[in-house]
């Protein structure tokens, strides 16, 4: 592998990483701090990635379309805390994992009902549909370039409202001792709502990310979904920093296996990693729960 | 001997139904057990195929050799066991006569036993499994769409004759994804540079991608059917290698059912194919009339082949005058069966797998703005398939 490949399948590597995280974060939000398994998460994704394209039609402007979705998706995820899952917060996990997978049949066929069953069309804004010259012998697509800067801009972002402001106080409060921050006058409703709306908008902005990349269809976020739990376990659940770190090393790990073992094992990797860190750090990397 | 005597018997029946103008035997209506993908990302291949085949049977005026046509519904959800279960189902309390709509090599292989043991046909529409043209084949087992590996076999010819001499291969990692290969380098006979197998739903294809480029490839050719195919495609194009490397590719990868959601990133990809809207017969040019003014959009060649398979049992169906349960007569008619195939040259070879023409498409758009599978040349006239050789047919 000659050195120019290399770097570009690095930057492969760290970009799919990046995708993962998009969608691990908002996951891991959710796992971490209200205790609940959200299998619609995926469906979410989906979710953004039809609103986006629906939005594209209508206005024909990529940003626009953008600034449309994440709020419709972070309604939709409202809607679905406010209506069902708000129930099952004091319930065991499997009462959760069957409430949300039922949720991942409604909102597919919804979608279906909505779009029909062929995949819808998506393109990347005609700034970034091509690919950039990066240096002597690498090319690389333009919309992965902003697919790494978003997911730099959102790890940022998160770290800034994690770590210092008064809500990330509370979702980290929330998130290492519950019935503590609650007896400590944290409005745990309220910010229940908003950590899942907002996990809402992320894993919409994780698809409509992909949209240009990947197919806009029907199921689209269940693949995903298994990769994102992946990355959340590694990272240790409820852990922004460890889904980071999980992502960059599951998106690394899956790309340079992809390429240098044969088939079979390459598509391995990624969960011999999970069981390798999970030996040797049971409770993921970055665990928040003591 | 008991056979000969359930014949005549059978002859006795029809012949006294005839005779006596029976309304009963007449008018009971044939059934046909019709199960695809119905649900989840492959519904849409599901849909084009019922449509086509519902189509076909309308135009047929909903009768075959003078009985009504009766047709029930099951989804597979691509899921061998689920198949094999809605097949169950279909042969014990429905009673179906014939069954069809399989679009998936690996479903059809777990339903295809209990069809024929039961004594009913089986009539492929599309999966084409080698396996069930060789050593397997039976005589109540017909395949209207084609065997797995002739699109590529077509491809291989072509590219071959064209001077190609550095390939590059990738397929998902499973078994039709390996006769493609097969058929491909059975008349290509050239140096492949790479033969990369991928996970079944890989998502990201940019490590593949930047490998291929470094390989520097005088052609690349992939089989992705479904959403891999538009993963892979909208991703090739973005990394600018669309007008660097041609693309070829094979069935259900660049069609009606992806293409409207690939969009302009697909354009200039060439797919090996045995048909394509623009194909200069009065069936096919009938064919896409109805469809379109039928459900207003353009068929696939999933659609097409669907449309024939619905159209093969009514010619042989109308030539026994609708006595299917005469089963000896009913293989016969099949075998012998006279009708306009949407791709013109047809007929069936004796493995019961077609034997017929290969056509190489190329994305284009046509006056409308649709992007369309423009007919670009024949590459191979009356090709058969290479298992016909291990089949007894007993």
């Amino acid at each position: 592998m000659s050195l120019s490949l290399f770097i570009e399948q690095s930057l492969n590597g760290v970009q799919l990483g990046v995708m993962l995280f998009l969608m691990a974060a908002g996951l891991t939000l959710v796992f971490g701090i209200m205790n609940l398994i959200n299998l619609a998460h995926g469906s979410l994704y989906m979710a953004g990635a039809f609103f986006a394209a629906a939005f594209i039609k209508l206005t024909g402007s990529f940003v626009l379309a953008v600034l449309l979705a994440l709020p419709a998706a972070a309604i939709v995820g409202a809607f679905v805390e406010w209506a069902v899952l708000r129930r099952f917060y004091s319930r065991g996990h499997l009462d959760q994992v069957l409430v949300t997978f039922g949720l991942i049949l409604v909102f597919n066929d919804v979608v279906r009902m909505i779009w029909g069953v062929v995949p819808v069309p998506l393109p990347p804004p005609d700034a970034l549909a091509g690919s950039v010259h990066l240096f002597e012998g690498v090319f690389y697509p333009a919309f992965r370039l902003a697919i790494l800067a978003v997911g730099a801009l959102v790890a940022l972002a998160l770290y800034f409202v994690v770590s210092h402001t008064r809500v990330g106080m509370w979702i980290r409060a929330g998130a290492s001792n519950r019935p503590m921050a609650s007896a400590l006058g944290v409005d745990v409703e309220l910010v229940f709502s908003l950590v899942f709306s907002a996990g809402a908008a992320l894993a919409g902005l994780a698809g409509l990310m992909a949209g240009p990349i990947t197919a806009v269809q029907v199921g689209m976020g269940e693949p995903i979904l298994i990769l994102a739990l992946v990355v959340t376990v590694i990272g240790g659940i409820g852990s922004i920093r460890g889904a980071f770190v999980a992502a960059l090393i599951i998106g690394i790990g899956d790309t340079f296996g992809r390429v240098l073992l044969p088939p079979a094992l390459g598509s391995m990797v990624i969960f011999m990693l999970m069981a390798a860190i999970l030996a040797w750090r049971p409770k993921g990397l970055f665990p928040v729960h003591g | 001997m008991k056979a000969s005597i359930r014949i005549a018997a059978m002859a006795t029946v029809g012949a006294g139904a005839l005779f006596a103008a029976s309304s009963a035997f007449a008018q009971a209506p044939i059934k046909i057990g019709f199960i695809s993908s119905m649900s989840g990302p492959e519904g849409v291949i599901g849909r084009d195929l019922k449509d086509a085949f519902d189509l076909a049977i309308k135009t047929g005026g909903g009768k075959m050799g003078g009985r009504p046509v009766e047709i029930v519904y099951g989804d597979d959800q691509v899921k061998p066991d689920v198949g094999r279960q809605v097949a169950d189902k279909m042969l014990d309390s429905d009673k179906v006569q014939i069954v069809t709509g399989i679009n998936f090599s690996n479903v059809l292989l777990a339903v295809v036993k209990p069809v024929l043991d039961s004594g009913a046909f089986y009539i492929s529409l599309n999966a084409g499994p080698s396996v069930l043209a060789g050593k397997q084949c039976n005589p109540h087992l017909f395949s209207v769409g084609f065997q797995n590996d002739n699109n590529f076999e077509g491809l291989g010819k072509y590219l071959k004759d064209k001077g190609v001499k550095k390939v590059y291969f990738l397929a998902p990692n499973y078994p039709a994804g390996k006769d493609m290969l097969t058929g491909f380098k059975r008349y290509f006979q050239g140096q492949m540079d790479a033969e990369i197998f991928t996970a079944m739903g890989q998502l990201d294809y940019s490590a593949e991608i930047a490998q291929l480029r470094a390989a520097k490839p005088e052609a690349v050719v992939m089989f992705y059917p479904g959403g891999m195919g538009i993963n892979f495609v909208k991703q090739y194009a973005q990394a600018g290698l669309m007008s660097q490397i041609p693309l070829y590719t094979g069935p259900g990868t660049v069609d009606q059912t992806t293409l409207p959601a690939i969009g302009d990133a697909a354009l200039g990809m060439y797919t090996g194919a045995m048909w394509s809207e623009f194909l200069d017969n009065p069936a096919s040019k009938k064919f896409y009339a109805d469809f379109e003014a039928a459900y207003n959009r353009i068929p696939s060649q999933y659609a097409a082949q669907a449309y024939d398979t619905a159209r093969v049992i009514q010619a042989a169906v109308d030539s026994i005058g609708g006595k299917i349960e005469d089963k000896a007569a009913f293989q016969k008619a099949l075998e012998n069966v006279k009708f306009d195939s949407v791709r013109g040259n047809f007929k069936f070879n004796t493995n019961h797998f077609p034997i017929q023409d290969y056509y190489l498409v190329q994305v284009e758009k046509d006056g409308k703005g649709r992007l369309v599978s423009a007919l670009k040349e024949k590459i191979m006239s009356n090709l058969a398939d290479a298992y016909a050789g291990d089949c007894s047919m007993k």
